[in-house]
C-alpha cells in the first residue's frame, strides 16, 4: 500500500519536473480537443534569411520617401500624428545619413551625403539583441529570419527598446486606434502597452507577395533571401558596394544600403 | 464568548456580503439564453456548431499561436476543408456583425475578450438603411 | 507576533494613516495610468525607461545592502550587529517589494506579467532578475521572521535560518549583479556597456543602503528608545565610507576610460550629463550637485573625528544618499538613453503622474517597513532589550 503511494508520488514529481523543462505549453494542453490540423500556406515565399538592399541613389524626391512610407504605414494601421512627438509610432521612416550611420560620420563627408535622407526600418538582425532580452518570447526570430512580434504576448517591459541599437522599436504609450484614420480591415491594429515595429510584411510573404515598401519603391528596394546565391538580392550584393548600420555591434543587420 | 458585541455583528456583515449576489439579483428577470444571429447564407461553421459553441475560445487561442508563432497559416478541419487562419478575414466573413454575434453571448455572461482591442471588427450595417 | 502591529500609540497610527493616504492618492494616479497607458509619463521612443526603472535600480541596491550587516555578524561573529540584523533584513524585504512594485508600474500590460513564468525565457536577463529578486525576498522573509519568532518564544534561533543566512550573502550580490547585467549587456548603449557596471552597482549599494539603514535606525532610536549601539553605528559608518570611496573610484575609472580613449560614443553621455549636449542639459545641475555631495560626504566620512560625531555623521550620510541617488536613481538610466541610437538628444523629464505613482510605491515600501519594524520593536521590548 505504502509502496504504491510512493510510486504515485514519484510519478507526480517526475511529471512536475518534466513540465518545468520548458516544453511548449501546447504539449500539456491535452484538454484541447485536437480535431483539425494546421498547415502552411502553399503560396508562401520561403527563405533562410530575408534581407533587403536599399538603393539610396534611387530615392531622389520627397515623394519617393513618402510613397514607400505610406505604403507600409497605411496597410499596417500605423497610427499617424500622435500629438506627443516623443511617443510616435514608426515602422519605416527617413533619417539623415549622418544620423542613420553615425559611425560613418566624417567632417569632410561629400556634401551630397551630409544631409541626404535614407530610409530606415527594422534590420531583422541575424543576432537580434531585442530577441535575446525579451522575457516572454513575445519577439522572436522566425525560421525565415524575420524578427517577429507576438502582440498578444508582449507585456510592455520595453527591454527590447533599450536593447535595439537602431531605434527601430516603438511603444504604444496610448491606444493607437483613434489615430489610424483608414483602418485596413485585413490587418490588426495594436492596443496600448505593447511594442511594435516593421515585420518585413510576413503577412504578404505568406500570400506570395513582396513587402509593401518594396512594391512601392519602383525598384529602389530589392528584397530576397540573402543566403540563396541565385536570388536577385544576392546578385545585387555581389555586384555593389553596400554598407549596413552599426556593423561593429555584431547584430548582423539584414538591411543593406547602396550609397 | 469574549468580544461578543464585535464578533456577532461582524459575522452578520460577513454573511450579508457573501450572499450579496443573491440579494442583488432577487426579483430580476430570469436568465435567458442569448440568441446570437447566425449567418444566413452559410450553413456550416468550420467545425460543427455545438463544438464551436463549447470550444471556440480554445480554438482561437490555438489559431493565434499557430499563425503568429509557428507560421501555420491554414487550418484543415475534421472534414478536410482548408481555411485561412484569420479572425478578420475568415471568421468575420460569415459572422459579419460583432454586435449581433460575438457580443450577444459575451455581454450576457460578462466576459470581455480583448480580441477587438486590436482586431478590426467589420463595419456594422444597420438594418433597413 | 503579528498582533504587534495592532498595538501602537497615536503617533504610530497617524504615521500609518498618513502613509495610507499617500498610497491612496498615488493609486488614483496609477489607475489613470492603467486606463490611459504610459502616455501620462514623460517617457518616449528614445528614453523608453525613466524614473520607475531608475528607482527600481536604486532600491535593488538598498535591498542588497542588508548583506553588509549579515556578513560581519554571520561570517565574523561580530555580535554588535546582533540586534540590528533583523531591522536590516526587514529593510531588505521592504526594498525588494519596492523594486517589484516599480517594475509592475512600468509595464505596459501588467495583467500579462505572468507570461514571464508561463513562457520562461532563460536568454533574457529579466528572467534571472525575476528569480533572484523573488528568491531574495523569500530568503529574507524566512530568515528574519523565523529568527525573530524564536526570540519571541525565547528559544535559540533554528539552525536552518543560519544556513539560509549564508545563502543570502552571495544571493544579495547576485541581485545587484543581475540588475547591472540588465544594462551592461546591451550593444549600442555606451554608458552602460562597461564591465565594471556591476561592481559600481555593488559599491554604490553597499554605501547607500547602510546609510539609509543608519538614518532609519537613528529615527527609530528617537521614536522607540531602541539603541542600535554606538559601536554598531560606527562600524556601519566605516563600511559605508569604504564602499563610497570604492564607488567614487570606480566612477572615475569610467571617466578616465571614456576621455583618455577619446571615443565619441563613450564620452557622449558624460558630456550630456555634466555639460549638456547639442544644447540640451536637463541633468547638468543635478550631476554637479551629485559631485558636490559626493566630495562633501567623503570629507565628513573619511576622518574618524568627523565620522564619529553623531550630528556630522547624519549630515554626511544624507549627502551620500543624495549623491548616490542622483548617480543611480537619475543619471544612470536616463543618461544611458542619451544620445539616442541616431546620436540625437531627446530629453526626459518625469511627469507629475510618474512622481505620484513613485510616491505610492515608496509609501507602500515605507508602510511595510513600518509594520515589520513595529513587530521587531515589539518583540525586543518584550525581551527587555528596549526599555519599556
Amino acid at each position: 500500500m505504502d509502496n504504491k503511494r510512493r510510486k504515485i508520488l514519484k510519478i507526480a514529481a517526475a511529471t512536475a519536473a518534466v513540465s518545468f523543462t520548458g516544453l511548449p505549453i501546447e504539449t500539456f494542453a491535452s484538454y484541447l480537443p485536437k480535431i483539425g490540423k494546421y498547415v502552411r500556406s502553399d503560396k508562401e515565399k520561403k527563405a533562410k534569411q530575408w534581407g533587403m538592399v536599399i538603393d539610396t541613389r534611387k530615392f531622389k524626391t520627397k515623394e519617393d520617401f513618402e510613397r514607400v512610407i505610406k505604403a507600409c504605414h497605411s496597410i499596417h494601421n500605423v497610427p499617424e500624428d500622435i500629438p506627443n512627438k516623443k511617443q510616435e509610432i514608426k515602422w519605416i521612416w527617413e533619417e539623415e545619413f549622418s544620423h542613420a550611420f553615425p559611425d560613418q560620420e566624417n567632417p569632410f563627408l561629400a556634401e551630397r551625403y551630409e544631409h541626404k535622407d535614407v530610409i530606415v526600418l527594422c534590420n531583422h538582425c541575424q543576432h537580434p539583441p531585442c530577441v535575446r532580452v525579451c522575457p516572454t518570447k513575445a519577439t522572436f526570430k522566425r525560421e525565415d529570419g524575420i524578427v517577429m512580434m507576438d502582440f498578444h504576448r508582449c507585456i510592455g517591459c520595453r527591454y527590447c527598446m533599450a536593447a535595439c541599437p537602431y531605434g527601430s522599436r516603438s511603444f504604444n504609450f496610448r491606444d493607437p486606434a483613434p489615430f489610424v484614420k483608414h483602418k485596413n480591415p485585413k490587418f490588426p491594429t495594436r492596443m496600448r502597452g505593447v511594442v511594435e515595429k516593421c515585420l518585413f510584411c510576413y503577412e504578404r510573404l505568406e500570400e506570395g507577395k513582396l513587402p509593401a515598401c518594396v512594391e512601392a519603391s519602383n525598384g529602389a528596394i530589392i528584397f530576397g533571401d540573402i543566403f540563396d546565391p541565385n536570388s536577385e538580392i544576392s546578385k545585387v550584393l555581389r555586384e555593389n558596394y553596400t554598407i549596413v548600420r552599426k556593423p561593429e555591434l555584431g547584430t548582423g543587420p539584414c538591411v543593406f544600403y547602396i550609397i | 464568548m469574549y468580544d461578543k458585541d464585535k464578533i456577532i455583528p461582524g459575522l452578520i456583515i460577513f454573511f450579508f456580503l457573501i450572499t450579496f449576489p443573491l440579494w442583488y439579483n432577487l426579483g430580476q428577470a430570469a436568465y435567458e439564453s442569448p440568441k446570437p444571429k447566425l449567418p444566413v447564407n452559410v450553413k456550416k461553421c468550420i467545425e460543427d456548431t455545438e463544438w464551436m459553441r463549447a470550444n471556440h475560445m480554445e480554438l482561437l487561442n490555438e489559431w493565434r499561436d499557430m499563425v503568429v508563432r509557428h507560421d501555420m497559416t491554414h487550418y484543415v478541419n475534421s472534414a478536410g476543408v482548408n481555411y485561412e487562419i484569420s479572425l478578420q478575414k475568415t471568421c468575420m466573413k460569415c459572422h459579419t456583425s460583432k454586435k449581433e454575434f460575438c457580443d450577444k453571448c459575451h455581454v450576457k455572461v460578462s466576459v470581455s475578450p480583448y480580441c477587438w482591442d486590436c482586431h478590426v471588427a467589420p463595419e456594422e450595417v444597420t438594418n433597413g438603411q | 507576533m503579528l498582533e504587534k502591529i495592532f498595538y501602537g500609540d497615536k503617533k504610530y497610527w497617524s504615521w500609518v494613516i498618513f502613509l495610507l493616504i499617500l498610497i491612496g492618492i498615488g493609486s488614483i494616479a496609477y489607475i489613470t495610468q492603467l486606463k490611459k497607458g504610459l502616455m501620462v509619463t514623460g517617457m518616449g521612443r528614445d528614453v523608453s525607461w525613466g524614473f520607475y526603472i531608475a528607482q527600481f535600480t536604486y532600491f535593488v541596491g538598498v535591498a542588497a545592502s542588508a548583506v553588509m550587516v549579515v556578513i560581519p555578524l554571520y561570517l565574523h561573529n561580530y555580535k554588535k550587529f546582533e540586534q540590528i540584523v533583523t531591522f536590516a533584513e526587514f529593510m531588505a524585504v521592504a526594498s525588494v517589494i519596492i523594486c517589484i512594485c516599480f517594475i509592475l508600474v512600468d509595464l505596459g500590460q501588467p495583467q500579462r506579467l505572468f507570461n514571464m513564468i508561463l513562457h520562461p525565457t532563460p536568454n533574457s536577463i529579466l528572467f534571472y532578475d525575476m528569480i533572484v529578486l523573488n528568491g531574495y525576498l523569500l530568503l529574507n522573509i524566512l530568515i528574519s521572521w523565523n529568527n525573530l519568532h524564536a526570540d519571541y518564544r525565547r528559544v535559540p534561533h533554528p539552525k536552518w535560518t543560519k544556513v539560509l543566512a549564508y545563502i543570502s550573502i552571495p544571493w544579495a550580490v547576485s541581485i545587484h549583479t543581475v540588475t547591472a547585467f540588465l544594462y551592461q549587456g546591451l550593444p549600442g548603449r555606451h554608458y552602460w556597456l562597461s564591465a565594471i557596471l556591476a561592481a559600481r552597482f555593488l559599491s554604490s549599494a553597499f554605501c547607500s543602503g547602510p546609510a539609509i539603514l543608519v538614518l532609519l535606525l537613528l529615527i527609530l532610536k528617537k521614536v522607540t528608545k531602541f539603541d542600535p549601539g554606538k559601536e554598531a553605528i560606527h562600524t556601519l559608518a566605516k563600511i559605508i565610507t569604504y564602499a563610497m570611496c570604492i564607488n567614487v573610484f570606480l566612477f572615475l575609472t569610467e571617466v578616465f576610460t571614456s576621455f583618455y580613449s577619446n571615443i565619441p560614443g563613450h564620452k557622449a553621455t558624460f558630456i550630456y550629463l555634466f555639460k549638456g549636449l547639442h544644447g540640451h542639459g536637463n541633468l547638468v545641475g543635478w550631476m554637479w550637485v551629485m559631485v558636490a555631495c559626493a566630495i562633501a560626504c567623503l570629507i565628513i566620512l573619511i576622518p574618524s573625528k568627523f565620522r564619529n560625531n553623531p550630528e556630522l555623521l547624519v549630515v554626511g550620510l544624507i549627502l551620500l544618499i543624495v549623491a548616490t541617488w542622483i548617480d543611480k536613481g537619475l543619471g544612470l538610466v536616463v543618461g544611458g538613453f542619451i544620445p539616442n541610437p541616431f546620436e540625437k538628444v531627446v530629453e526626459y523629464c518625469p511627469t507629475g503622474y510618474e512622481l505620484l505613482i513613485s510616491m505610492m510605491v515608496y509609501s507602500i515600501g515605507l508602510l511595510i517597513l513600518t509594520l515589520l519594524w513595529k513587530i521587531g520593536v515589539g518583540v525586543k521590548r518584550e525581551l527587555g532589550i528596549i526599555p519599556k
